[in-house]
């Protein structure tokens, strides 16, 4: 089997562990982490596409993970901001227990 | 070989009881990514994964877990009362995408040499085909930046 | 003369079979900072605590050799064969590996740094990123060692270093930004080789331009912070907190966590040669004769020195004075720098530049100052005297 199946496996299966955790954990810092794993697992697929893809000079792969890397450290900060601001009001993270829109 | 232990310090980061445990079990997987990257020929990405993501995601989380005690051990059980229902779509997510992967005739294609990336080339991408994101993700991080600080700060002046 | 080690070096994986060739030359330059930094780090402790002595007015150690210097080994010795207390409810994995976690990913950072001619141990295109990267690798460490004591005085402590150190490591790169602008590329190898030529008879470093010389300064206080030095060491000041996050160490991985940070010190002063003081460069265009590794080995142990010096002379910083020094301060003054350092690149050789990129570093330091410390309203100095 080429190389480029087999890194898109290893990526597919980052996404589903991630994708995972994300709908199973309670606590909603796993959550967070689980959208990290997929954000890196979808950034996987791009450098594997890139490598071993029709246009490797053009450096567009590389550049969208850049990016992609980017944009990911910033809705991790919001994320962890919101999870506090939610911390402070409802005194836990627990998922199942903040269940009400009421404010 | 790398992949085994990436895939396992996933698992080990969704499915560990202690939180602590769990974001180290991610920076591992993060490392081990970055490992993978730098099999890949994608240098300045591998370096860039450790920076970024070891270096400020992963401590940040560690702060949110501190700032939200959910270090202490939790009685609580830790997946949700519908888990079967959230690994059931993932297991089917990946069931389709590895149907997709292995049933495609484009990726099937011969190993080309490894491209050679200077950082150099980088930049130069940067700064002339790709100046509008690049001056957008200045924006969207000033912006996520400024958001955090408000909606992390102490509302006490309020009430 | 200059170039024995790499004509050994050669000579002796030229002796293997081919196959064992590139496991070999890897080997052989692991091998060579693993040896030499430890030992330069036995020698930095004496020297510290000599100097450190003479600083306050006593003597530092002098009892195990002539003059004390046999102290490291009786410290080796001393910390191999301490009992290793770990506390009960500690996490023992964790605690064990916050020492490894430490060490490696600073001789990692040790491996890119050019210490002669020809003589980095790696020579990667994107070597001084690969530096920040590991050095952010470190920080995880000590979070490491202070959550798994479950002890409040460490986890307070790793939280202060972590905080300092990500607060710092922005003025850090920034200030190391002004160099790759000059240079041009991010390989340690080649920032060093764009240093090379002489002006009549002073040196083209980058630590003779306006820009540098700011640079150099940034770069250097906020690597003293980076690696929790005197007197930003409030994560491990002794008289404050006990030992910080290292608080529940004890023999070995102590001694580890110790060497882990003398050896970030000696990265940071390596990277801090290489990107401005001209790396392994002869400051005089006829002194070139002297090998490489002689002067960049100098200019080391001249950077050590100063860290010392700096550590004996001046007070600890408290918490909020270090994050605000380096947010209000040194964040502006990097910017600042990054401007001169463009100005610098695109105007004229000659004396307008010099004056152009002075005033571009000089005017955002005074108004600075000035604005930084006006809020205290500080009164005329009173001497009381015991009579």
């Amino acid at each position: 089997m080429t190389p480029l199946p087999c890194y898109l496996l290893l990526s597919a299966l980052l996404f589903a562990i991630g994708l995972a955790g994300a709908l199973t954990r309670r606590n909603a810092i796993m959550v967070l982490i689980g959208i990290e794993l997929m954000l890196n697992a979808a950034n996987l697929n791009f450098i594997a596409f890139w490598r071993f893809g029709p246009n490797p000079q053009a450096l567009t792969g590389v550049i969208f993970v850049l990016f992609s890397i980017g944009v990911a450290a910033a809705e991790a900060a919001v994320g962890l901001a919101l999870i506090i601001a939610i911390y402070r009001h409802y005194r836990t993270i627990n998922l199942d227990q903040i269940d009400s829109m009421k404010g | 070989m790398i992949a085994v232990l990436t895939l396992a310090s996933a698992v080990a980061a969704m499915s560990l009881r202690n939180l602590v445990h769990g974001v180290l079990a991610l920076a591992c997987t993060f490392a081990g990514l970055a490992a993978v990257y730098l099999l890949l020929d994608a240098q300045f990405v591998g370096f860039a994964q450790i920076l970024v993501y070891i270096g400020a995601v992963a401590i940040l989380i560690v702060f949110a877990i501190l700032l939200t005690r959910s270090g202490e051990a939790s009685p609580q059980r830790r997946f949700s009362s519908t888990w079967a229902i959230g690994v059931g779509i993932a297991v089917t997510v990946f069931g389709l995408l590895s149907g997709l992967i292995l049933s495609s005739r484009a990726v099937s294609q011969e190993i080309r040499p490894p491209p050679v990336v200077t950082v150099h080339q980088i930049g130069d991408q940067l700064l002339t085909k790709f100046i509008l994101p690049l001056e957008v993700i200045g924006l969207l991080l000033t912006a996520a930046l400024i958001g955090a600080v408000i909606i992390a700060m102490h509302e006490k002046e309020r009430e | 003369m200059d170039q024995i080690f790499v004509t050994l070096k050669c000579w002796l994986v030229a002796a293997v079979p081919d196959q064992w060739q590139p496991l070999l030359s890897a080997a052989l330059s692991v091998g060579a900072i693993v040896v030499t930094f430890p030992l330069l780090f036995a020698i930095t402790t004496i020297l510290e605590r000599k100097g450190l002595g003479r600083i306050q007015n006593r003597y530092g150690p002098n009892r195990v050799g002539p003059y004390g210097l046999l102290q490291p080994v009786a410290d080796g010795l001393k910390a191999l064969t301490k009992e290793d207390v770990v506390p009960h409810t500690a996490d023992k994995v964790m605690h064990f590996l916050a020492p490894l976690v430490l060490v490696v990913p600073v001789f990692l950072a040790l491996a890119v740094v050019p210490m002669g001619r020809n003589m980095a141990a790696l020579d990667m295109d994107g070597g001084v990123l690969f530096f920040f990267a590991v050095g952010a690798a470190t920080e995880l460490s000590v979070f490491m060692a202070g959550w798994s004591s479950r002890n409040k005085y460490s986890l307070l402590g790793a939280m202060r270093a972590i905080a300092q150190m990500i607060s710092y490591e922005v003025p850090l790169i920034l200030s190391a930004v002004t160099v790759i602008m000059a240079v041009g590329s991010l390989s340690t190898v080649r920032i060093v080789e764009a240093q090379g030529g002489y002006w009549g008879v002073l040196p083209q470093w980058y630590v003779l331009t306006p820009w540098g010389f700011a640079g150099f300064i940034l770069f250097m206080i906020a690597g003293t912070a980076e690696s929790n030095r005197s007197p930003f060491d409030l994560p491990e000041g002794e008289s404050e907190i006990i030992a910080g996050c290292y608080t529940e160490y004890s023999g070995f991985k102590f001694a580890l966590f110790f060497l882990g940070e003398y050896l970030g010190m000696f990265a940071i002063s390596g990277l801090g040669i290489t990107l401005f003081l001209g790396g392994w460069h002869a400051p005089l265009a006829c002194l070139g004769w002297i090998p490489s590794y002689v002067w960049f080995f100098a200019k080391l142990l001249g950077l050590i020195a100063v860290f010392i010096w700096v550590r004996g002379t001046l007070p600890r910083l408290r918490l909020d004075q270090l994050m605000g020094f380096a947010w209000k301060f040194m964040l502006p003054m990097t910017l600042a720098n990054m401007l001169a350092a463009g100005v610098w690149r695109f105007m004229p050789a000659g004396a307008a530049r010099w004056i152009v990129c002075a005033t571009l570093v000089a005017a955002p330091y005074v108004m600075l100052g000035r604005a930084l410390a006006g809020r205290k309203r500080l009164g005329k100095r009173v001497y009381r005297y015991a009579d």
